[in-house]
This record gives structure tokens, C-alpha cells and sequence, in this order.
């Protein structure tokens, strides 16, 4: 868990998180008590409850959006106009590993739409939809920011840069065999990337345990938490 | 041209292994503008970045010292870091999150000082974890070193951090969007006035800046604005980072001062385009700027005026090149997808209006245009950016439905035959299936 804040900014926090999604496991409730003191207005932790309510469920359920809007103050209502208009909520299953294919237009320029063809085919899963077996969700998606390293390709979010085809139907072939707890994208890169945008430096200790970016607060493994 | 300060990118290229920890930063001469800073009055640490001349580096390039003075006196204030990079063709920040967290901190800090804000959010776009992973272990590291919290290195001043993290909406950059979903509500942006500066996020006074002008803070402290500014072109001070993708031989990000001309930036850094083909266009800066042609604009220089002038914008700072193979109508296409799926549909225009113009462009590539077609466009584009003027006019609050615009307007302007020619083409298709 990150260092606390000086002062708690939403003061005088009494929300009763254990008593409101008492099935989370208990590290995802301290990591809601901090989120919720990480604003000044308790609304504001909305998004980060979201993806904390996923990697719970594995998508956002209604029942564990009622429960984030009870922990936020909001109504039901409220919470499901925002989990509506982001594309990284997941109201519905996701398979274990969402591979998200850029075909925004630099991608597009250097062969983005056959990378997602070979990911289709190979993962057995049509654009938006899962595979039967779970495993797979495929989806392609506007600009990655990877454009200096296209066509760019994201597993639960972790990035892979300079992906050909022949590279990405290895990969999940890969995905199938190794089935990885955990997904890291310096050990994707090494396995099925190609150029790069920009030097990405030393490698990372932290990686993604599921279709939900791995960032410190939300759940990602290794490195602090 | 080759003799400046790299400002942006000395670190991560003189130290690739731990340019982003704490150790290396310090070792680098790191926080030392923070103590510079706080020893100075904070209208003083302003004037430095007023009189730097540095325009904003998310796109819309308004200088950043004019921004600041528009900050209303109410209390609480606060900062707002724009690192919802989600421009196509746009990874510059990208790289500055991963590879030099710290010097966007102190940013953070010095620009908080000069503003009055005791809590600064950093927004980071949700496709970028690792990013956001770099910056939140830099907050640990400068909380636990006393740069972040209260009472800074004795200095009395205080502010807190906040990483957020975006969830795949490109809307969120646009800054009144970007307080919404801060404050827990859909990415909508807001009618201004009245402007973040007056009442942004809690409807309190707000600066919100990208995360490249911001990493440039420090280094105008520790050596003064009068020198920041007197880099490169007037007008286009300092240096700055272009990403640079497509069909070019070297893509990547490129630090450099503004002023040469688009030939050099292609050819040289570049590397020219791949596989010795001819150019046939580029997209100047980013998906909502309008496109350049060799024979008109291959010339010209690479400054903020200078693009406007010639009818677009170096906006974030994005090239995107494409050869001569490259089939326009479908890449125009791709940006028009990009925009409709992007828009937000508060707006009438923009919501409906880029879905008929992607679904156009769709019948057109796929054999199925209408000898109106192009006077349609035209016609939708008009009825999102009336005029269809440089710079954009909008039926819309905000300008993505404009952007949209751009991608068409540019291949109706400069590869207008060819758009012609697929209609004519796919007539043929068409009524030969009829027949």
C-alpha cells in the first residue's frame, strides 16, 4: 500500500466498508478506505472503486454497483451513467486475458487491422466478444499511444509494441500454454514485440493479474502494494 | 540547431537504466529548483513561467503564463496534470511519465507554489498502468522525502498528490471533461465560461495543464524564463518533444527546437519514408489537425504560427506520415471511426454528425458512394464546423466534433479526384449489381 496522505482529504470518512461489500477480500477494503480518503469529495472516488469492484468480480455486476454507490454516496443510477460511458468497464464476462488490438491510424497505417484478424482467429473470438473456453476477450481499440512502436497490442492493459501477426497468434498460443497468473509486459515485448516507441528502460517487477489496468491502488502484483 | 538543452530528455538518455528513481533525479541535480522555488515568493516562481513565453504542449497551445493569470483568488484552488495523452499518433507523455516521473513532480510542486493550490491531481489516461505505476512510486518517494506533504523542506507550503487513473475515454483530455470524471461524473465537458480558472473542479478555481508543460518547470526555475524563452523561433520557445509515426523510417520521439522546416523533420530525424516511396501526406499534430501536402507545406517551418497560418495546427505535437500507397479515403476513415466512437454525445452535431460521416466514408470504400456524396460531407461537416474555417468554428461545446471534421475536409481539399474516382468506381459496381 502506497504512503498515506498527510491529512486524509475527505475528512471524517465513516463509510461503513465492511459492513457495505463484506465479500471483497480484505486488502481491497483498506484499498477502498484509502481511495476514499484520496479526494476532496467522496464522488470523486467513484472511478477507482469501479475498477476495484472489477477485479473483484471479474466484471462490474449490479449488485457491485449498487455497493460502490452506496460507498460513494451516489445512487445506483449515478454510478451506472459513469460505468456506462467508459469503455474500460466491463459490465459484461471477460474472458482472463482481454487482448485490446489498436486500429486507430497509425496502427492502421502499418497493419493494425491484420494483427487483429491473427488475434480473432487464433484466440477464437470476434471483435468484442469472448472466446467459449473464457480465455480470450478480444476488442479493437482507438490509439494505444504506441504509435512510434505499431501496430500496438495490450493484454489486461500491459503493452506490446511492434506486433506482426505471425507474433501475435504466438502469443496466444502462448497465453493458452503458459496461462501467466500474472501478465508482464517487458516478458510479452521480449516474447512477441518488434520496434518500439521509445526506449522503455530497466524492466518491471509489476505486472496484471486481470483484465483491469494494474495500477498500484487497483491491484498489480510485485514491486509495492 | 543541433546545440540546445535537452530539456526534456538529457536524463533518460544519458542514464536509461534509473532515470526514474528518486536516486538518479537527486543525483541529477533534481529538487534543487523545488528549493530555489520555495526560497522565492511564489508570484515570483509565476513570473519565471510567464516570462518562459511556453505555450501548452497538450494542443491547443495557449501560453501557459496567460493561463495561470486567469486563476481567481477563491480558495481551495487546484492543479490538474493533463496526462490523458489519447491523441492519435500522440506518445510523448508517454514517455515522460515512464521514463522521468520526477521531473514532472517537481513540476507539480513548483507549480503548485507559484498557484496557491495545496492539492494537485495527476490524471492519467486508464490504457497507461505502467505510466501511472512510475509516477505513483515517484509521489511515494517524494512524500517519503519530504518534497510532497506539508510543510515542504520547512517552507511552510503544503499539497498533496493525487494519481488518477482514466478508463478509456479520449473526451477526458479536454480539460472540463477531465474535472467531470475527476468529480465521479461522465467525461462531458462543460460550457465555458465560466473557465476552470474561475470555477473548475468543485467549482473552485482550477489551472489544468499537460503534463510536458509542467516537466519543463523545473528547468525555468533553476536557469530563469528569459532563458527558456530565448530557445528557438519567437512565438515557439523552448524545446519540445514531437512523436513521429507512420510510414518513416525512425518513428519515436524527437526533442527538438521549432524551425525547421518539414522536410528536415521528415527526412532528417525521420529518416525519410519507408522503403523509398514518395511522401504523400502527414498529419501536422495530431488527428484533429488538418492534413500538409509535399508540394505545399513540405517547406514551410515547424513553428506553432507558422502551422496555423498555413491552415493547422502543430496541436500535441503529432506527425503522422503516409506514403504514396497509402489509400486516403481509408485513412481518413480511421480518424473519422476514431472521433465517433470518441464523441461523447452531449452535442447533437458531433454525436450524429461523425457517425454519418464514418458511415459515408464506409459506403465510399466499400463501392457503395453516391455522386452526392461529396457535397454531403461537406454539408455534415458544415453543420459541425460552420464555414468550414481554419481555425474551426463549432455547433458543438467542445471541439472534437470539429476535429472530425479535419480528416474530411482534408482529403476533399488535396486528393479530391481520388475520392471522385472510388465514387465513379463503385458506381460502376453498384449498377452493375442493379442490371
Amino acid at each position: 500500500m502506497t504512503r498515506p496522505m498527510t491529512q486524509p482529504m475527505t475528512q471524517g470518512t465513516t463509510v461503513a466498508i465492511d459492513k457495505i461489500v463484506p465479500g471483497w477480500s480484505a486488502p481491497n477494503r483498506e484499498r477502498a478506505r484509502w481511495l476514499l480518503e484520496r479526494y476532496p469529495q467522496r464522488r470523486s472516488a467513484l472511478m477507482p472503486l469501479l475498477y476495484l469492484a472489477q477485479l473483484e468480480h471479474g466484471h462490474l455486476t449490479d449488485e457491485a454497483q449498487r455497493q460502490v454507490a452506496e460507498l460513494t454516496g451516489l445512487t445506483a443510477a449515478q454510478v451506472l451513467a459513469v460505468s456506462s460511458f467508459y469503455t474500460m468497464y466491463k459490465r459484461d464476462h471477460v474472458g482472463r486475458y482481454l487482448i485490446s488490438v489498436c486500429t486507430s491510424i497509425s496502427c492502421y497505417l502499418l497493419g493494425g487491422d491484420d494483427v487483429l484478424e491473427a488475434v480473432e482467429i487464433q484466440a477464437g473470438a470476434h471483435d468484442g466478444e469472448t472466446s467459449p473456453d473464457g480465455l480470450f476477450t478480444v476488442e479493437h481499440v482507438e490509439c494505444l499511444g504506441a504509435c512510434g512502436g505499431a501496430p500496438a497490442v495490450q493484454v489486461n492493459y500491459e503493452m506490446i509494441e511492434g506486433v506482426r501477426p505471425e507474433k501475435a497468434r504466438g502469443l496466444c498460443d502462448w497465453l493458452r500454454t503458459a496461462s501467466p497468473q500474472v501478465v508482464f509486459g517487458d516478458e510479452m515485448q521480449a516474447l512477441f514485440g518488434g520496434q518500439r516507441s521509445f526506449d522503455w528502460g530497466p524492466s518491471e517487477t509489476e505486472g496484471a493479474i486481470a483484465p483491469v489496468p494494474a495500477f498500484g491502488p487497483y491491484g498489480s502484483v510485485g514491486g509495492s502494494s | 540547431m543541433t546545440d540546445f538543452p535537452r530539456i526534456l530528455t538529457r536524463l533518460m538518455t544519458e542514464h536509461p537504466s534509473d532515470s526514474h528513481t528518486m536516486a538518479r533525479y537527486e543525483d541529477s541535480g533534481g529538487y534543487q529548483a523545488l528549493r530555489h522555488g520555495l526560497a522565492m515568493a511564489p508570484a515570483d516562481v509565476a513570473a519565471v513561467i510567464k516570462a518562459s513565453n511556453i505555450r501548452g504542449r497538450g494542443g491547443a497551445g495557449f501560453p501557459t503564463g496567460v493561463k495561470w493569470g486567469f486563476l481567481a483568488p477563491a480558495t481551495p484552488r487546484y492543479l490538474v496534470i493533463n496526462g490523458d495523452e489519447s491523441e492519435p499518433g500522440t506518445f510523448k507523455d508517454r514517455q515522460l511519465l515512464e521514463r522521468d516521473p520526477h521531473a514532472l513532480i517537481e513540476g507539480v510542486i513548483l507549480s503548485a507554489y507559484a498557484l496557491g493550490c495545496n492539492h494537485a491531481f495527476i490524471y492519467i489516461r486508464g490504457e497507461y498502468p505502467k505510466p501511472a505505476r512510475r509516477v505513483q512510486h515517484a509521489v511515494d518517494d517524494a512524500y517519503a522525502a519530504g518534497y510532497l506533504g506539508g510543510d515542504i523542506l520547512g517552507s511552510g507550503f503544503d499539497v498533496e498528490v493525487t494519481v488518477h487513473l482514466g478508463a478509456g475515454a479520449y473526451i477526458c483530455g479536454e480539460e472540463t471533461a477531465m474535472l467531470n470524471s475527476l468529480e465521479g461524473l461522465r467525461g462531458e465537458p462543460r460550457i465555458k465560461p465560466p473557465f476552470p480558472a474561475v470555477q473548475g473542479l468543485y467549482a473552485k478555481p482550477t489551472i489544468v495543464n499537460n503534463v510536458e508543460t509542467i516537466a519543463n518547470v523545473p528547468w525555468m526555475v533553476r536557469n530563469g524564463g528569459g532563458a527558456y524563452a530565448a530557445i528557438g523561433p519567437q512565438g515557439s520557445s523552448g524545446t519540445r518533444l514531437f512523436s513521429l509515426s507512420g510510414h518513416v523510417n525512425r518513428p519515436g520521439n524527437y526533442e527538438i527546437v521549432m524551425g525547421m522546416t518539414w522536410g528536415e523533420f521528415i527526412e532528417d530525424l525521420g529518416g525519410g519514408v519507408r522503403n523509398g516511396r514518395a511522401l504523400k501526406t502527414w498529419i501536422p499534430g495530431g488527428a484533429s489537425a488538418p492534413w500538409f501536402v509535399p508540394d505545399e507545406h513540405l517547406h514551410l517551418p515547424v513553428t506553432i504560427d507558422d502551422t496555423g497560418k498555413a491552415g493547422s495546427m502543430l496541436g500535441s505535437g503529432a506527425v503522422v506520415v503516409m506514403d504514396e500507397t497509402t489509400n486516403v479515403v481509408a485513412a481518413a476513415h480511421r480518424m473519422v471511426r476514431f472521433f465517433a466512437h470518441e464523441s461523447c454525445g452531449l452535442c447533437t452535431p458531433c454525436r450524429e454528425g461523425c457517425d454519418w460521416l464514418e458511415r459515408m466514408l464506409w459506403r465510399i470504400l466499400n463501392g457503395h458512394g453516391r455522386p452526392y456524396d461529396l457535397e454531403m460531407l461537406l454539408d455534415v461537416c458544415d453543420n459541425i464546423s460552420p464555414g468550414l474555417r481554419w481555425p474551426p468554428a463549432q455547433t458543438t461545446i467542445c471541439p472534437l466534433g470539429p476535429s472530425a471534421v479535419q480528416p474530411v475536409r482534408s482529403i476533399l481539399t488535396w486528393f479530391r479526384d481520388e475520392v471522385e474516382a472510388m465514387i465513379g468506381a463503385g458506381r460502376g459496381v453498384e449498377g452493375a449489381l442493379v442490371g
